[in-house]
């Protein structure tokens, strides 16, 4: 498997600071001046963007990953070593114990990579919380160590959900890295075999698609009914939903908009297509994002760009729901990224 | 303006309505109803209006259907398949006629 890209951070690019890409989104764009995201909900009459509630602990368990994607928004890639340590994995067990948690969605990097990956599923799991990892799916034929990964997480009902930008290995290799689409569809296999996907097993296989460029994604119902067609027909391989995320103009797929010269009409075309009805859904008003080093965030974007949360616990091992609750979500300029179009989130398309 | 094609024009299509807006009206309204989702998907719709535009060689129609029939989730291999599906009928519609051609040899030969 060929990289796609290497990290910014190895690369010492400008782009790997958080602080030099929030300099770039609140700058004043070059042709046309663009709103703020507050001005935008300001005037729909929206205002401040609040939580709903706290179901969702989203956990970043490392920057770690076998691949190196084009436009990855986490800058993740083999050459980066920042992980989840057990102790900070203790203190979000301790949350969960504590806290109104229904959902545990395990993100990285590739969550597997961290050693402390599975004591910490198990451990979740006899909480009773709903399991989900984005298994980027190469990483189950990486290396041996990996392959059991499908029986591992059928024996837990972990819910999986895997990234899969298309249904052709052009598409999905230029974005991914050379080999990704043929290693995918060997996982994807492996996880069927054992009742990923199947309607009979309860076990859930969904995927997920992002445009490949500058593209807002189209509607989610049709692009669902290609790949279910096309992986079914060709490969024989199923699943169960197709979520659509808008890509984020953050780290990696915002240095591809730089470097192409399409950074002003994406911003342009995602401030074009904001859907006030999209707000209400946005994963910042139920979910809590915690960083590799415990830091907590209003959603992973937000963590990507180091903007914690507006309160004054903002470390996991000091939760207190109470004060989340009340506080107001932290956005700027790449919220219009969730909010474009149909909407977007973690799950999906919004409306 | 040095040209007669400027990519900025795409984008302010819906001003023909201001010189015809009940016509216009009428129009955009069809046009939205054609592409929705009926007997054929909205992935097939892009791929015949794309194979059209490149029929009618329109670079705004070009260009505004190739980004939708990515974002209908059809493939490049769909893609090109629906440019040589045009070509294929520019070409034969042309071959076709020499039949015509060998007809009036025919008549005006002995």
């Amino acid at each position: 498997m060929a990289l796609a890209t290497t990290s910014l951070q190895r690369r010492g690019s400008d782009l790997s600071s958080a602080q030099y890409q929030r300099g770039l989104l609140q700058a004043s764009s070059g042709a046309v001046s663009l709103p703020t995201f507050q001005e935008t909900l300001d005037g729909h009459g929206i205002g401040l963007l609040s939580p709903l509630s706290t179901e969702i602990l989203q956990v970043n368990l490392g920057k770690m990953c076998n691949q190196a994607c084009k436009h990855c928004h986490v800058d993740a890639g083999p050459d980066r070593t920042e992980i989840m340590s057990a102790v900070t994995m203790q203190h979000c067990l301790d949350a969960i114990d504590k806290g109104s948690f229904r959902t545990v969605d395990l993100t990285g990097g590739a969550p597997e990579m961290n050693p402390d990956f599975r004591w910490f599923v198990d451990e979740l799991v006899c909480r009773g919380v709903n399991v989900m990892v984005r298994c980027n799916l190469t990483i189950i034929v990486a290396n041996p160590k990996y392959h059991d990964l499908p029986t591992y997480y059928a024996q837990r009902n972990v819910h999986v959900v895997s990234s899969l930008p298309f249904y052709d290995a052009s598409f999905t290799d230029r974005q991914r890295g050379g080999g990704v689409f043929d290693d995918s569809i060997k996982a994807l296999r492996m996880l069927n075999d054992v009742g990923y996907g199947r309607a009979e097993s309860g076990l859930i296989l969904d995927l997920v698609y992002n445009p490949i460029g500058a593209l807002l994604p189209g509607p989610q119902a049709s692009l669902e009914t290609e790949f279910k067609r096309n992986l079914a027909d060709k490969y024989g391989v199923v699943f169960n939903n197709l979520h659509c995320i808008t890509n984020m103009p953050i780290s990696r797929f915002l240095e591809y908009l730089v470097n192409a010269g399409k950074y002003d009409s994406y911003m342009q075309t995602l401030v074009n297509a904001f859907n006030p009805s999209a707000t209400h859904g946005v994963m910042c008003r139920s979910t809590i994002s915690v960083g590799y080093d415990g830091q907590l965030y209003d959603c992973d974007f937000n963590q990507m760009l180091e903007m914690p949360v507006l309160c004054g616990s903002a470390h996991i091992s000091q939760l207190n729901v109470p004060e989340l609750n009340a506080r107001t979500i932290a956005t700027d300029r790449h919220c219009f990224g969730c909010t474009a179009g149909a909407g977007s989130s973690c799950g999906g398309q919004l409306t | 303006m040095n040209t007669y094609y400027d990519p900025a024009d795409l984008g302010k299509f819906g001003n023909i309505s201001q010189m015809q807006p009940e016509l216009a009206e009428k129009f955009f309204d069809w046009y939205g109803a054609v592409f929705a989702e009926g007997a054929l998907s909205q992935r097939e719709k892009s791929l015949i209006a794309l194979a059209v535009a490149h029929a009618v060689q329109c670079p705004y129609c070009i260009d505004a259907y190739t980004t939708d029939s990515l974002q209908k989730g059809a493939s490049e291999q769909m893609m090109m398949e629906a440019v040589h599906v045009a070509a294929a009928i520019r070409g034969g519609a042309s071959l076709v006629h020499g039949v015509q051609m060998m007809n009036k040899i025919n008549d005006v030969t002995m």
